[in-house]
């Protein structure tokens, strides 16, 4: 058996060796499952890139699922405002493992043109971000190209997105700690 | 218990609603009781709730939680239904998830920057946004835009009209099972956002109409793709009709489902379809006209039944007015400039397409570095400091396809607006849901919620 | 509809403010007009009755209220306004009334007895201004969480941006960066 995973290795006789993580890494982008997590404009690009014209279907996508509990991949679609956080955490726990997260847009990125008390200024200091997908909105094939690295992200198998522990200064929302 | 009777439960203040031997016992309305309650995502504040439905020993009532994460919920709304079996006793909504801060953030840009932020709110029909912005402020300024640029804007308006319906066809349809009709939908909605980006260079949120004007012209080419695509869609809202209008899947989900009365429309400040679905043929383009409507020839569809499927006649009726009123602004379409002349409301520069992309025109930017010192301040102050609107306030409508939006502008005579309120119309709209609910089984929630086409940037601003 | 400056009422309305000026003189503080609206300043306790006549006398029939919305004008010592724009379906008439209260009494009657659709627009101008109304059925917040403390609207709330930090350049928020008033002093 090969042993440092380098790869596809042919022994004679034509048998295709590989390692398991890389087997399993493939086979998770290819029927990687989004959480519905639409917000606001973003949601309606993300809802074209799964229809007939973009179509997600091809990468094994367009099934959205309702329940996070089925869900791979959990796309923030859109602004996340101050009461909707808690709920965009939850669901993200309530994603079993291995999940990714996807921001979409710059609201979800870092907040995007809403600088101000009622949005959650990026939501990587909610959940940990692998795939920033920036554009207001973004065009369906920007989505689609954002997916696709982080197909080649999960098939490499790369470190997973970090979370943002420190936010930005002076968030001054008028709120006592 | 006997079945709540849908025309009374118009939610009075001080009245309880639809459970008057528990509100007796108790001498405190549901609503106040409902203020009281905290309804929190944690699992404690839950079990409170169900424990004290199930104090009042009322072992079959369920409280069930929709969302703010749905798929049929048309956004970030979260509604807390009380069931007792399948059958809706109440429904009462919860909005704010999406909450911006837009109308303050508009307090800190300048007029002109003002419509990239509102044209945010309704995400599905940003134009009519901009428009009834800029309307608003163009009657600040006391001046009109040019009727070029007015034709333009009721063009874009009609075909973001057709544009919105089309995503309310394809999510009712999603919702209630018509699961091609979602593809469908989005499939013709791409054509006309071909269409716009072509004229505005976004897909969404376009930021094209500005005060006293539109920002640019149309490309060459863009009406003959216009007039292609109208044709095309009357055969294709044909063929939505052929698939719905008498499917008996269709009929059984959508007929009597989410009854109001006129009565109940016009006390809840509903407008839009959902009130000509009631027979009120009241529309703003005839009632109140801007942007030159009244030189066009339309008609305002209206059905009698107020019930879903009312509603879906409305709009697809609706889509082909549209349809009807894009050709007319073709065929009269004025020549002239699309922005007013005046220098000190207009936009500076003109757009032009260069070899590195779009940016300002090289006649421009030649005249002010090269030709005129007084051009270019005023160039600098227009960008920075943009335009001076009059201190007064007014309030202006448009008739957006989910209902009259209005914008109550205040200004202090000063480069940033003091206050911008929006009525958005989903706002108003979604306070039907306790009352088009009751009496209703689980699954017609979805079918009423859909009726009303809420938008929930909108709602929440 | 090409907008004018004039202050003369529309001819609908002219009825409705020679009636409002017989019934509630003196709860009617002034009636003024700007490019073609007319706005009516009310004494917030005749706030309901004057309502419950605009909307049902024949000749005004303001069956619609439109829009509910809150200003905060800190220079005046009234400083909370809430104004009640009304449409007439019968007569395609519209006319704005206009309340104040203070900061330390906030406190306004509720018309949703009049109209049910200020349910929720009363809930807004609750919640980013602090206006109270006396009357309402379930007055919470409702675009805040409900449990925000402060009233987002108000021009002493801040705008709460944070510093954008970009390579070699460092943007601070909105409300600190722009000079209100611009460049020139006039």
């Amino acid at each position: 058996m090969p042993g440092t995973g380098s790869g596809l290795e042919k022994l004679p006789g034509g048998i295709l060796v590989t390692t398991v993580e890389k087997l399993a890494n493939w086979a998770r982008t290819g029927s990687l499952w989004p959480a519905t997590f639409g917000l606001a404009c973003c949601a309606i690009e993300m809802m074209a890139t799964g229809a007939g014209r973009y179509d997600l279907a091809r990468f094994g996508m367009e099934v959205f699922r309702a329940s996070p509990r089925q869900a791979d991949l959990m796309i923030v679609a859109g602004r996340v405002s101050q009461k909707m956080a808690p709920v965009l955490r939850t669901i993200y726990d309530q994603m079993p493992e291995p999940k990714w997260v996807v921001s979409m847009g710059v609201c979800a990125t870092s907040g995007g043109m809403f600088n101000n008390y009622a949005v959650v200024q990026g939501v990587d200091q909610i959940v940990p971000v692998d795939m920033y997908v920036p554009g207001c909105p973004p065009r369906p094939e920007m989505l689609m190209d954002g997916i696709l690295r982080l197909h080649e992200k999960i098939r490499k198998g790369e470190p997973r997105g970090q979370l943002v522990l420190e936010p930005a200064a002076s968030t001054r929302t008028g709120q006592e700690a | 218990m006997s079945e709540p009777n849908i025309d009374e439960a118009v939610v009075r203040p001080g009245e309880a609603l639809d459970l008057p031997e528990r509100a007796a016992a108790e001498h405190v309305t549901l609503n106040e009781r409902r203020a009281q309650q905290v309804i929190a995502m944690g699992g404690g504040d839950w079990a409170e709730v169900t424990a004290r439905a199930h104090a009042e020993g009322d072992d079959d009532l369920m409280v069930i939680n929709m969302g703010p994460q749905h798929p049929s919920t048309h956004g970030v709304l979260r509604l807390v239904v009380e069931l007792r079996g399948e059958a809706v006793i109440s429904c009462q909504p919860v909005v704010g998830y999406l909450h911006t801060g837009i109308e303050k953030s508009a307090e800190y840009r300048t007029w002109v920057q003002g419509v990239t932020f509102v044209t945010r709110m309704d995400y599905l029909s940003p134009i009519f946004n901009e428009t009834a912005y800029c309307l608003a402020v163009e009657k600040l300024l006391g001046v009109e835009a040019p009727p070029r640029a007015q034709a333009l804007r009721v063009l874009l308006m009609e075909l973001n009209r057709v544009a919105s319906h089309l995503v309310w066809l394809a999510t009712t349809g999603l919702e209630l099972g018509a699961l091609s009709v979602m593809l469908y939908g989005f499939r013709e909605r791409e054509e006309i956002l071909d269409i716009l980006e072509e004229i505005t260079g976004l897909r969404m949120n376009h930021a094209w109409v500005r005060p006293a004007g539109v920002s640019q012209d149309l490309p060459d080419g863009t009406e003959e793709r216009v007039r292609r695509f109208a044709g095309d869609m009357r055969g294709k809202i044909d063929e939505y009709e052929t698939l719905l209008t008498r499917n008996p899947i269709w009929l059984e989900r959508t007929r009597g489902i989410g009854h109001l009365s006129v009565d109940q429309l016009t006390g809840l400040g509903i407008t839009g379809p959902m009130l000509r679905a009631g027979g009120v043929a009241h529309d703003l383009r005839k009632a109140e006209p801007y942007c030159g409507y009244e030189q066009y020839d339309f008609e305002v569809p209206t059905a009698t039944d107020s019930d879903v499927y009312a509603r879906y006649q409305v709009r697809i009726a609706e889509m082909r007015e549209s349809l009807k009123i894009i050709e007319q602004v073709l065929d009269a379409l004025p020549d002239g400039p699309v922005m007013i002349a005046d220098p000190k409301i207009a936009w500076p520069a003109r757009l032009a397409l260069g070899p590195d992309g779009l940016g300002n025109s090289p006649a421009h930017v030649q005249h002010i570095m090269g030709e005129s010192m007084e051009a270019l301040i005023h160039h600098f102050k227009m960008v920075t400091e943009g335009i001076k609107v009059p201190a007064g306030e007014v309030y202006t409508t448009v008739e957006s396809p989910r209902g009259e939006l209005g914008y109550h502008v205040v200004s202090d005579g000063g480069n940033l607006p003091y206050r911008v309120h929006v009525r958005d119309p989903s706002f108003v709209n979604l306070q039907a849901v306790p009352v088009m609910m009751n009496g209703l089984l689980m699954a017609d929630i979805i079918a009423a919620l859909s009726s009303i086409d809420p938008v929930l940037g909108g709602v929440d601003r | 509809m090409p907008p004018e400056t004039a202050t003369q009422p529309p001819d609908a309305l002219q009825p409705v403010l020679t009636g409002l000026r017989e019934r509630f003189g003196d709860a009617v503080r002034e009636i003024g007009g700007h490019r073609g609206e007319v706005t009516v300043e009310l004494d917030p306790a005749s706030l309901v009755e004057v309502a419950t006549w605009l909307r049902d006398d024949p000749a005004a029939a303001f069956g619609h209220l439109s829009d509910l919305s809150g200003t905060d004008y800190p220079e005046r010592p009234d400083r909370l306004c809430v104004d009640y724009h009304l449409y007439s379906r019968e007569h395609n008439v519209r006319l704005r009334l206009k309340v104040r209260v203070t900061v330390a009494e906030p406190r306004l009657p509720t018309v949703t007895g009049v109209w049910p659709t200020a349910n929720w627009h009363e809930r807004e101008v609750y919640d980013f201004f602090g206006v109270r109304f006396d009357g309402h059925p379930n007055l919470v917040r409702i675009l805040m969480p409900e449990d925000w403390k402060g009233y987002p609207h108000r021009k002493d709330y801040p705008l709460g941006g944070v510093d954008v930090d970009y390579i070699g350049a460092h943007v601070p928020p909105p409300d600190t960066r722009r000079y209100k008033g611009g460049w020139t002093s006039t």
